[in-house]
């Protein structure tokens, strides 16, 4: 037998520590409430809706970057230009703002002593306090990691298959409904899961602009702080099963299939 | 059919420089020159592609400098197929139909025809990811020529497939083109294939034509150093001229005819110079003696470099002759070659 280096036992050990280090709490949690706790916690009304609304708010942030992200993702996986640099910065700066400084610098331009909240509350739409507000901050935070990962996706594609599908006489429009989405729909899948993942992640941002209605990790927080941490577990567990079973279902369409000869 | 004046393009570091070009109905044209000499930027500008900086292309005598590359009526085939992955075979070749107005059953016949001329009726059901290089490079073929453009753009068709398959694939361009009214522009950096194939050819060297004439002219008279080593052209020497006579360092060399200028260079093609142990005994009126430096074996023949006066020569030898010679390295030998046979540039 291969006597092993040094370096591989190293590897090894650290690599065990950081599952460990991932696991342990997880399991602990997940595990901490009994079975009657977890189905006693599904009856309370407010937990439901509060997982509701996260789950909603997150796929309707996911929805928007798909509308207005995938186009600039095309335009930046496709087109070089002066100034890329600078708004692919742009586009990756919530990635790096302090979560309540994003809360923050949403309701100073959705305020009343603000033009676009002025001309925003004259529309009727209110930020602060509403689903509205909570679709806002999630789409903020979610956007970057759906540009990114869809803007791979389309740079892995060979820009000669569009170009020969132009010269065979498809204009743009139909150039990208069939030829780019079709070979780019698993990343913008990935991109839609990623900006799901975020955005339900998202407590910081949010509970400075809406803490009611409340989303699950608002929820999660009160009753931490109101009645302490047997009572907010159950509610993170429940809301952990539904996520995976999401993620777990999108990721599964988003597998290759299996190569057929 | 083509008509290109001042072309411009500027692609990030790369830069075509006045192209004018100017092309028949019909003809089968050939683009050559080294890698990065900009050959693919130039398809692609006529194609649509990249934007133009200045100049104008047009196509069968309509400007068509500012269209969309769907409104030109050219065909692209790329060196890499470029197939549609997600389609199969058939999707792929009647891909670019639905967008010219055709009537189904004569788009039937065409789409039949092209894949029993092609051999690919077995194919139809694949996916492109299952194909050999020289299937996709057929069924790539049928799928520019189905929408029946005025222009195809073949940029190094032959380069990514195995000696066998190119000899193939030549002739069905060759009759491809023949029977049919479309004007083929093909990029290659071989030249053989251009001499197989092409009516008419361009060099090209740093973004800018070089060099524009017959396949034939350009082979046998290159109008720069660069064309003639592009050409294959070995044994180039810059020379001071005088009447019909040409300067090289000590040696003196027939010329066809006088020439006018003062200087510049000769080149003699490696298959007309002959090698012999005595001096010839004819009206070959540049002969030389030399001595063999080495030996370069390419398959069929020998590649003799021979040292005349501190010039270096190359000439090829069939492996045969070179035995019946007994050359080798330090034998002194005598070389000849035809005054007709020295270009000058």
């Amino acid at each position: 037998m291969v006597r092993r280096e040094p370096f591989y036992w190293v590897s090894m050990s650290c690599g065990i520590m950081v599952l460990a280090f991932i696991l342990l709490p997880l399991a602990e949690m997940l595990t901490a409430p009994s079975a009657a706790m977890l189905q006693e916690t599904l009856k309370d009304k407010n937990v439901i809706s509060s997982i509701r609304l996260s789950i909603t708010t997150a796929l309707s942030a996911a929805g928007i970057s798909f509308v207005v992200g995938t186009p600039l993702a095309y335009v930046l996986a496709r087109t070089q230009f002066r100034g890329k640099h600078l708004i692919e910065s742009i586009i990756d700066l919530p990635i790096v703002i302090p979560h309540p400084v994003v809360g923050i610098a949403i309701l100073s331009v959705a305020g009343k002593n603000h033009w676009l909240g002025e001309i925003l509350s004259d529309l009727g739409i209110r930020i602060m306090g509403s689903p509205t507000g909570i679709i806002t901050v999630l789409t903020f935070v979610g956007m970057p990691f759906y540009i990114n990962a869809v803007k791979s996706g389309i740079e892995a594609i060979s820009p000669r298959l569009e170009n020969v599908s132009r010269s065979l006489g498809a204009p743009l429009w139909s150039t990208f409904a069939r030829i780019t989405f079709p070979l780019a729909w698993r990343s913008i899948l990935v991109g839609f899961i990623m900006c799901c993942a975020r955005a339900i992640s998202e407590f910081g941002a949010v509970v400075v602009v809406a803490y009611h209605p409340m989303i699950a990790p608002v929820l999660i927080y009160e009753r931490y702080e109101g009645y302490g941490l047997k009572y907010s577990q159950p509610v993170a567990v429940w809301l952990i099963l539904v996520c995976l079973t999401l993620f777990l279902v999108l990721r599964i369409l988003a597998l290759p299939r299996k190569k057929t000869a | 059919m083509i008509k290109i004046e001042g072309l411009n393009v500027h692609l990030g570091e790369f830069r075509l420089k006045n192209i004018d070009l100017s092309l028949d109905e019909g003809d089968f044209f050939v683009l050559m020159g080294p890698t990065g000499a900009g050959k693919t930027v130039l398809l692609e500008a006529i194609a649509g592609l990249v934007p133009v900086l200045g100049g104008s292309i047009s196509i069968g005598g309509r400007d068509v400098t500012r269209l969309p590359p769907e409104q030109r009526g050219v065909g692209i085939m790329y060196q890499d197929y470029a197939l549609f992955p997600h389609l199969t075979v058939s999707q792929n070749i009647k891909f670019g139909l639905r967008y010219h107005k055709h009537d189904r059953e004569s788009a039937g016949k065409r789409f039949q025809k092209f894949v029993d001329d092609l051999g690919i009726g077995l194919l139809l059901q694949r996916r492109p990811e299952t194909l050999s290089g020289g299937e996709l490079q057929r069924v790539a073929l049928a799928r520019a020529l189905m929408v029946e453009p005025r222009v195809i753009l073949l940029d190094e068709p032959l380069s990514a497939l195995d000696q066998g398959f190119r000899e193939e694939i030549r002739l069905l361009l060759k009759q491809i083109h023949r029977s049919s009214h479309i004007t083929f522009f093909m990029v290659t950096h071989d030249f053989s294939e251009a001499l197989t194939l092409a009516d008419k050819a361009s060099i090209m060297n740093n973004g800018a034509i070089v060099q524009t004439g017959s396949v034939k002219d350009i082979f046998q008279k290159p109008s720069s150093s660069f064309v003639a080593d592009f050409v294959g052209m070995k044994n180039i020497f810059p020379a001071d001229f005088d009447g019909d006579t040409a300067t090289v360092g000590s040696l003196t060399i027939q010329l066809p005819r006088p020439r006018n200028k003062e200087s510049g260079h000769i080149a003699v093609r490696p298959e007309d110079i002959v090698v012999s142990l005595k001096p010839l005994r004819s009206s070959i009126r540049n002969s030389f003696a030399g001595t063999i430096r080495g030996i370069i074996d390419q398959g069929f023949l020998y590649e003799i470099h021979i040292n005349v006066e501190n010039r270096v020569f190359k000439s090829l030898v069939t492996k045969g002759s070179a035995v019946d010679l007994g050359l080798d390295i330090g034998t002194d030998v005598q070389i000849s070659f035809k005054s007709t046979a020295v270009h000058i540039f």
